[in-house]
């Protein structure tokens, strides 16, 4: 964890993570690139092969006018096309409390990729327990900012959580690094004492065997 | 596909083009056709933007649609009322810049609009080809284009880009020579025609055949077969459309007047609009091209072409790179088809961007000005076009 350095701060603090974890010259795909942000650095600093798959019309218009080979649609869908170990990386952030099947995604993209890149806001952090704890509502963050009628995000994830899952879904943790952010921050610390209570995200890297 | 192109002179605009004739094919040498039958004497007509680079490596084929013609972009004189067809989208500085890129824009053989096609004069009979005119495939424009593309002398094409059946001609060029296709943009387009479009395609047809003046395909001395050909070009006008638009463009509204007329005139605008592209229609298109076009649009199925009925296995041997646009209101040619064509080129590995542009007027979507589609085609031309450089 401690090799962990963030690559470039013009990004999501996370992003910054994910894209040091990133070998030059990869394959990679963003599942939910969104501005495919993440993909051009890799693309421009990295030497990567990046694809991109975002459901939004208007961003993924804005990625292909970037110059990226981005196509539209559900990331459910998406990955059943692709032919095995098609990419060296799959890359999923903060996508993955909004997955209706999170376990059959999870095994597409290591079927798809050789390594899988996964972050997700962290439910346990202090904040989100406090909230429930002392005022009883259901919590808002700055990382989970909906209120339980209208949130996109259908699952609850810790980081403890994720790594139990991981191991029931038969996978490996490579790598993993929890991270103090606000939602769209580009600045950012680790974390590296007790995580699943003061981390707001976590970062990982899965794969089938050991780094 | 509809002409939307207004008068723009203030516009960028390439200027003044030239319409250029490349007759090849000649006899004994003639084209020999998908079907077997041979062709020759073949005219292409075609026009040319923008400078063609000293390595040859900026060349963009602009394929067209059904009543298209290779007047791509510009003015043919200063007084000309209307550019060419794409105007919009093919200019300095435009989607596809002239500034950079050297456009291609070749008419297709079937046509009238200056390639040899039914109305052409057969040397043989001296007279108009009319029925004796060999079937034509979408398989055989693409050869022919390929010709010209020889003549270029452009062994390797940065982009061929087209809608609807140029769509289908921009599938044909990856599968029938994917060595010379770097990439490849097919908008609102389909691999293979469904039972719905060529329903239309027939009923469109059957307008054509069912007017007396048709006369089996000879009338080029007598009467045309306008009124057949106006209610083919009406029908294909209401598929270009969307129940969105119609009700946007016209609603239930009359056309100057208040109240019916209780007769058959032309009540409603929609009807009244019908009627006018109809009308316009007749004057600068022949009914045996459209009877041609159709058919070779309707025939083509690139997966059993190129694929033995597989559409995976149809984009197994190009290795271009696609950006395939379907648009929201086209039920001529709907998304799913274009999702279909994105499964199978991932499947194969390939480098495919799509997407989806949310759009109101229906299969005419790809025609329109629309700032969308002009950053997709610039931004996607722009990196396949650095790609090479490297």
């Amino acid at each position: 964890m401690s090799t962990t350095k963030p690559e470039n701060n013009k990004m999501r603090f996370d992003l910054q993570i994910i894209a040091s974890w990133i070998e030059p010259g990869s394959r990679v795909i963003d599942l939910g690139c969104g501005e495919g942000d993440l993909l051009k650095f890799l693309i421009d600093h990295k030497g990567a092969i990046g694809n991109g798959i975002e459901h939004n019309e208007s961003k993924v218009a804005h990625c292909i006018e970037k110059g990226l080979s981005v196509l539209q649609g559900d990331i459910n869908e998406e990955v059943l096309d692709y032919p095995d170990n098609t990419f060296d990386y799959v890359i999923m952030s903060q996508t993955l409390q909004q997955v209706y099947e999170p376990d059959t995604l999870i095994r597409s993209m290591l079927r798809i990729g050789k390594k899988g890149i996964v972050s997700f806001p962290n439910f346990s952090h202090w904040g989100c327990r406090l909230q429930l704890l002392l005022s009883g509502y259901a919590p808002v963050t700055q990382q989970l900012p909906y209120e339980w009628y209208n949130t996109p995000n259908i699952r609850v994830i810790t980081i403890k959580d994720f790594r139990k899952f991981i191991h029931e879904v038969g996978f490996n943790i490579l790598k993993g690094v929890a991270i103090n952010t606000h939602s769209e921050n580009r600045y950012g610390k680790i974390i590296a004492v007790m995580p699943n209570l003061r981390a707001t995200y976590g970062i990982f890297l899965i794969g089938n065997g050991t780094e | 596909m509809s002409e939307y192109i207004e008068h723009d002179k203030d516009a960028n605009s390439v200027g003044i083009v030239e319409k250029k004739l490349y007759t090849f094919a000649e006899p004994p040498g003639e084209m020999v056709l998908e079907s077997g039958a041979r062709l020759g004497p073949v005219t292409l007509a075609y026009e040319t933007c923008g400078k063609l680079n000293a390595d040859r490596g900026n060349a963009i084929l602009v394929l067209h649609a059904l009543s298209g013609d290779s007047h791509v972009a510009g003015y043919y004189k200063e007084d000309d009322e209307k550019p060419g067809w794409w105007d919009n989208m093919v200019g300095p500085g435009k989607g596809i810049d002239t500034n950079k890129y050297f456009v291609v824009c070749s008419n297709i053989i079937g046509s009238c609009m200056g390639s040899t096609g039914p109305c052409t004069i057969n040397p043989k009979t001296v007279l108009p080809y009319g029925l004796d005119f060999p079937v034509v495939t979408i398989g055989d424009m693409v050869d022919a284009q390929k010709a010209l593309m020889d003549h270029l002398g452009i062994k390797k094409i940065l982009a061929v880009v087209g809608g609807s059946i140029g769509g289908m001609q921009v599938l044909e060029w990856c599968a029938r020579y994917p060595k010379m296709v770097t990439a490849a943009i097919p908008l609102a387009s389909t691999t293979r025609h469904s039972a719905l479009t060529i329903a239309f395609n027939e009923v469109a047809r059957q307008a054509i055949m069912a007017d007396p003046k048709w006369n089996n395909g000879e009338y080029y001395f007598g009467p045309k077969p306008d009124l057949g050909l106006a209610v083919a070009r009406m029908i294909g006008h209401i598929t270009y459309l969307s129940d969105e638009s119609m009700r946007h463009k016209f609603g239930r509204r009359l056309q100057d007047k208040s109240d019916f007329s209780f007769n058959f005139d032309a009540d409603f605008q929609v009807e009244s609009y019908l009627r006018y592209q109809g009308k316009k229609f007749v004057e600068r298109f022949d009914a045996n091209s459209f009877l041609y076009l159709t058919k070779a649009a309707d025939y083509y199925d690139l997966e059993k072409q190129h694929g033995d009925g597989s559409e995976v296995k149809a984009f197994s041997k190009t290795s271009a790179k696609f950006l395939v646009v379907s648009f929201t209101s086209d039920w001529l040619y709907p998304t799913y088809q274009s999702r279909a064509m994105v499964k199978a080129m991932k499947k194969n590995g390939l480098d495919v961007s799509f997407c989806e542009i949310e759009a109101k007027w229906g299969h005419d979507a790809f025609l329109l000005s629309s700032e969308r589609l002009f950053a997709l085609i610039r931004g996607f031309l722009e990196r396949v076009y650095n790609e090479t450089r490297k």
